[in-house]
């Protein structure tokens, strides 16, 4: 889904924000005729390493302050050298192997479909055998609890060099839990939400057995439905089954031939698959870069459709609120500025951002304090912020109506379980504060502190955050492919579980740990791991930043720092 | 030197001019006058192909009026209004407020409102609370899910098991796991719209061939086969699959195994079986067709089933040989990057497979049923009975269409309305008209589970008659 980069690295290729020394990516903010009149400060310390934007006027009510410090030439030669070494030894092994001087561990083919041609190519599992085999120790941990702030991990051990794993039997208790997406701390097996789900459950049962359309349509289906409008202030609301498909099976219903969808290069994958499956004609933007969408857009508009020359029937502009593996927040003031001057249709996915962000927890509309009428498709998720399963798309009751009709889950796919629903129920109205306590409340107001406090901690260490100031998911970069195994082990010694990533999942040298933070997480829970990530990262060298301080942000625009970024 | 060489030769030059002939002249000048015209022209049309000013782009871009993001939709659109069920949709389901009989969900083995199911489930939901939050490979594997997989791969005495949060994901998401582009797809024409997604999400070569037509099948076989002879080394990295149904969900009948079992190894296709609906109803322990055919299942390759219809909970599965199934915990994107199944619905399956394996017989009395009341249907009147007569669902189709769909759709609606208003709980096959490759007949899908008595099957049958009878006649 992102492009590595090829050849030289000194510099993350695209650079997300677009405040670059570049004239053509001036900072990234919209020029439009009205009087946008966006106080912009970009940051140009003498050696232009990190790139911040910071805009107060105009477009945004807020500071939107976004860092994505550039990979230090050095780093950036040594990762590629790692995979260098990595990679010959890999062929090394592979040659082993072929003559039969190592063993092979992994599963073959049936004796009697030998002559068939293979399933997969063997080159396609390169990596797979001779890079992620070697750290996959680092994925798929089962837990055996509630994925809470912390969390119970089977032990597992591996005879064959995690070719294959055997449980002990023994359990790691009380793990500190920097890897589940839950913001809001709802995953619990305490409480009213659980109660509520429980007493449906006994009542309904676990399945449904059929699909909206037939006869799948609960009454508890209708009232989530409400609920959720009311809670996004929408007109109107339909939840499905599963978040991946929400976006995978109703793009197609919205877009088709001859629509155009701009998408952002950095958007997740049911988004890319439904946007391949409408058939519609795919451009791709910058990430989060207004220029770059700008640019597409009246192209699009003058030009029209390649060959036949007719305009666009409709165009769609996918982002995200949260980038889940970035950290940074959609530039939505400015996204939806264009969509209007350019009359097209925006569909926004708050997976991560719906209950993570806001005053309220209404999500990155709210956190920018703009109106939900402005977004045409609000989509987002149950399983993150709700702990509960699936997904909702929101808008006006016409775009729900046709959906209702025509969206491919409601026709055959079973609709969501009836405790399922009861949760996102019960934590929903926890938000709302309907339920008469101030505690969803809390809950964001504590998921708020806590980001800005993990954050600012582990700037302050020397570690290379990437991402918004205000996005509960915090990217460490991790850099050489050694260090993902090793920060992942070395945490879990430490009873820490985090997540870490690599190729493909980010670009080749931008591998990296993630944290998403929640607000379960107590402050004693986030100096453990604080103090924890400290002395790893001083045994793994991580602390790769030449900014131990966040320089001050708030420059007021002008033309003479401007020029300075030009060269 | 040079010099004094250069200015003869101009004095020749204009000498020569002096001495040329006339016509000469004139030809020469005729030539250079073309020469001027031509350059004059060719500025004139670069002028015309100029790029558009800003200008104008803004005028276009002022211009430009898209449609609107969707189309209106009738108030009264038949697709519109849904059913709703108030309280559980067992085998008693209060539809818009009335109490009926469920002829209509997918709860074959009625594991739906199963006092052990919700008690199992309940027992989880204690312990784990209901989300995962997160995909697999981030702390959303949980010890129930491993069990679960474990489990199915014993049911179905196959190598591996993988679980999908969805049924609907499971094969759209394992068919292209497999198969890429320039790949080539045999898939049979009335295959669901979950196989119509992944083949278009694969963007694989895609050869239909008509329903359950074995020699249309080896045709299209044996004509890719001198194809690939053409150019063998293409055929040395095309991959091959049939990809068919159980038992099919749009016509209620079932695939000949046993010929595509010969075809696969004749051909070296592999092939994915989606059992959605045999799963849990066919062969002795309700392994499905390849039990039901007595077929080594390691000759199927893939087998994918949801666990939405028999075993009463959400999710679906894959299960084959570690070597086909491993693949898709790194590829099958619907693995890879979805929240992984809540474990209380994980539990529900465990416990649903606990109560299939104790209770064997459970399959030979839904057997017995759908039989009754495939029977008790034939010669009604206007409508004949589509599907095998040991199929849990099958369809109720019109004998004579009246010739336009909308009005074929509104006949069997006012059948089932009548039916529902005698307490029969019954559905209409819902399909996306514009979107499925084949469109099936209109049709009223009935569906036997065990927890119809004998005398509610009767009941039902006798209700569906009377009302084909009084709609129809």
């Amino acid at each position: 889904m992102r492009p590595g980069p090829g050849g030289c690295c000194c510099r993350r290729p695209p650079l997300p924000n677009g405040c670059v020394a570049n004239g053509e990516l001036r900072n990234g903010y919209v020029r439009s005729s009205s009087a946008v009149a966006a106080a912009a400060a970009a940051t140009a310390t003498a050696t232009s390493q990190i790139h911040h934007v910071t805009q107060n006027g105009g477009l945004y009510k807020r500071p939107f302050n976004e860092a994505f410090e550039e990979t230090p030439m050095l780093v950036a030669v040594l990762t590629y050298v790692g995979y260098g070494v990595l990679t010959l030894f890999g062929y090394l092994r592979d040659f082993l192997r072929h003559w039969r001087i190592e063993k092979c561990h992994h599963a073959t083919e049936r004796e009697e479909q030998k002559d068939f041609v293979s399933l997969y190519q063997d080159f396609e599992n390169f990596y797979t055998r001779n890079l992620y085999m070697r750290i996959r120790d680092n994925w798929n941990r089962p837990i055996c609890s509630v994925p809470g702030a912390k969390v119970d991990i089977m032990e597992r051990h591996s005879h064959d060099y995690n070719w294959s794993f055997k449980y002990t039997g023994n359990i790691i208790k009380d793990v500190i839990n920097m890897g589940s997406y839950n913001y809001l701390g709802f995953a619990k097996n305490t409480g009213t939400c659980n109660e509520a789900a429980a007493k449906i459950l006994e009542e309904y049962g676990a399945g449904i057995c059929s699909t909206r359309q037939e006869i799948g349509n609960l009454d508890k289906h209708e009232e989530l439905e409400k609920l959720v409008a009311r809670f996004l202030g929408v007109e109107a609301a339909m939840a499905y089954g599963m978040g991946f498909a929400t976006n995978s099976m109703n793009i197609p219903a919205i877009v088709g031939k001859g629509c155009l969808i701009l998408s952002d290069e950095l958007n997740h994958a049911s988004l890319v698959l439904g946007a391949r499956l409408s058939g519609a004609t795919i451009r791709v933007f910058k990430h989060n870069n207004m220029q770059s969408l700008e640019k597409l857009l009246k192209d699009a508009i003058v030009y029209g459709q390649p060959r036949t020359r007719r305009p666009w029937k409709k165009i769609l502009i996918l982002v995200e609120g949260i980038y889940s593996m970035e950290g940074s927040i959609v530039r939505l003031p400015e996204v939806i500025a264009l969509k209007k001057k350019y009359k097209s249709y925006l569909y926004l996915d708050e997976a991560h951002s719906i209950g993570a962000l806001g005053p309220t927890g209404r999500g990155v509309v709210e956190y920018f304090g703009l109106n939900p009428e402005d977004v045409d498709i609000m989509m987002g998720t149950f399983t993150k912020s709700f702990g509960a399963a699936g997904g909702y798309i929101g808008g006006r009751k016409e775009l729900i109506d046709y959906l209702r009709v025509h969206s491919h889950s409601a026709v055959y796919a079973t609709s969501l379980s009836p405790p399922v629903v009861e949760q996102i129920i019960t934590s929903m109205k926890c938000i709302m504060g309907e339920d008469g306590t101030n505690l969803g409340k809390e809950c964001v107001q504590q998921l708020a502190e806590n980001t800005r406090y993990f954050r600012r901690r582990l700037k302050e260490m020397g570690f290379i955050i990437y991402g918004n100031e205000d996005s509960p998911v915090v990217p460490l970069m991790l850099y050489m492919p050694a260090k993902i195994g090793a920060f992942g082990r070395e945490m879990l010694k430490r009873n820490i579980g985090v997540v870490v990533v690599g190729f493909p999942a980010t670009p080749i040298i931008e591998s990296r740990a993630r944290f998403c933070l929640s607000a379960a997480h107590t402050k004693e829970i986030l100096d453990t791991a604080l103090k924890e990530i400290n002395e790893v990262g001083d045994l793994l060298q991580l602390k790769y930043s030449r900014h131990r301080l966040v320089p001050l942000l708030d420059r007021p625009f002008d033309e003479t720092t401007y020029e300075e970024t030009e060269d | 030197m040079a010099m004094v060489g250069e200015q003869w030769v101009l004095v020749e030059m204009v000498q020569a001019l002096y001495e040329a002939p006339a016509y000469h002249l004139i030809l020469e000048g005729i030539l250079i006058l073309w020469i001027i015209r031509l350059l004059f022209s060719k500025t004139y049309k670069l002028q015309e192909r100029s790029d558009l000013t800003a200008k104008e782009k803004e005028e276009l871009i002022e211009e430009w009026q898209p449609e609107p993001l969707v189309p209106p939709v009738p108030k009264d659109h038949p697709a519109l209004n849904y059913n709703i069920v108030s309280g559980p949709p067992g085998h008693k389901i209060v539809v818009n407020g009335k109490e009926c009989i469920n002829f209509a969900s997918f709860n074959f083995l009625g594991l739906l409102d199963n006092a052990r199911v919700k008690e199992a489930a309940l027992a989880s939901l204690k312990k784990y609370g209901v989300g995962t939050c997160g995909p697999r490979g981030f702390y959303g594997t949980f010890d129930v899910h491993l069990e679960l997989e474990e489990r199915l791969a014993k049911f179905m005495k196959t190598e591996e098991a993988i679980i999908y949060s969805y049924g609907f994901a499971t094969i759209a998401s394992a068919i292209p796991a497999y198969s890429k582009r320039g790949d080539i797809v045999f898939v049979d024409k009335a295959a669901c719209f979950a196989i119509q997604k992944g083949l278009q999400a694969s963007r694989s070569d895609i050869k239909l061939f008509e329903h359950n037509d074995m020699a249309h099948l080896e045709c299209l076989l044996k004509e890719q086969e001198i194809e690939d002879q053409k150019n063998p080394r293409k055929a040395r990295v095309t991959r091959r699959f049939i990809v068919v149904e159980g038992l099919y969900m749009n016509t209620g009948s079932i695939c000949p195994l046993p010929e595509l079992v010969k075809l696969k190894y004749k051909y070296k296709a592999r092939i994915f079986l989606e059992e959605s609906l045999s799963f849990g109803v066919l062969g002795e322990h309700g392994r499905g067709v390849t039990e039901h055919f007595g077929i080594n299942i390691d000759d199927i390759d893939l087998i994918s089933a949801n666990m939405e219809n028999s075993l009463a909970s959400i999710g679906g599965f894959c299960c084959g040989r570690s070597f086909v199934i491993d693949h898709q915990r790194l590829s099958g994107q619907g693995y890879c990057f979805s929240a992984s199944l809540p474990p209380l619905l994980a539990a529900a399956a465990i416990e649903a497979l606990n109560i299939m394996e104790e209770n064997p017989d459970i399959f030979q009395v839904l057997r017995k049923k759908c039989k009754q009341i495939h029977k008790a249907l034939q010669g009604t009147y206007g409508l004949k009975v589509v599907g095998e007569s040991f199929s849990p669902a099958f369809h109720l189709q019109l004998e004579e269409s009246t010739g336009s769909r909308e009005n074929d759709i509104k006949l069997l609606q006012r059948i089932v309305d009548q039916c529902m208003n005698r307490n029969i709980a019954l559905t209409q096959a819902h399909y996306l008209e514009k979107e499925e490759k084949n469109l099936p007949l209109p049709s009223i899908r009935i569906v036997v589970t065990v927890e119809q008595t004998e005398k509610e099957l009767e009941k039902a049958a006798s209700t569906i008659k009377e009302a084909a009878q009084s709609i129809l006649s």
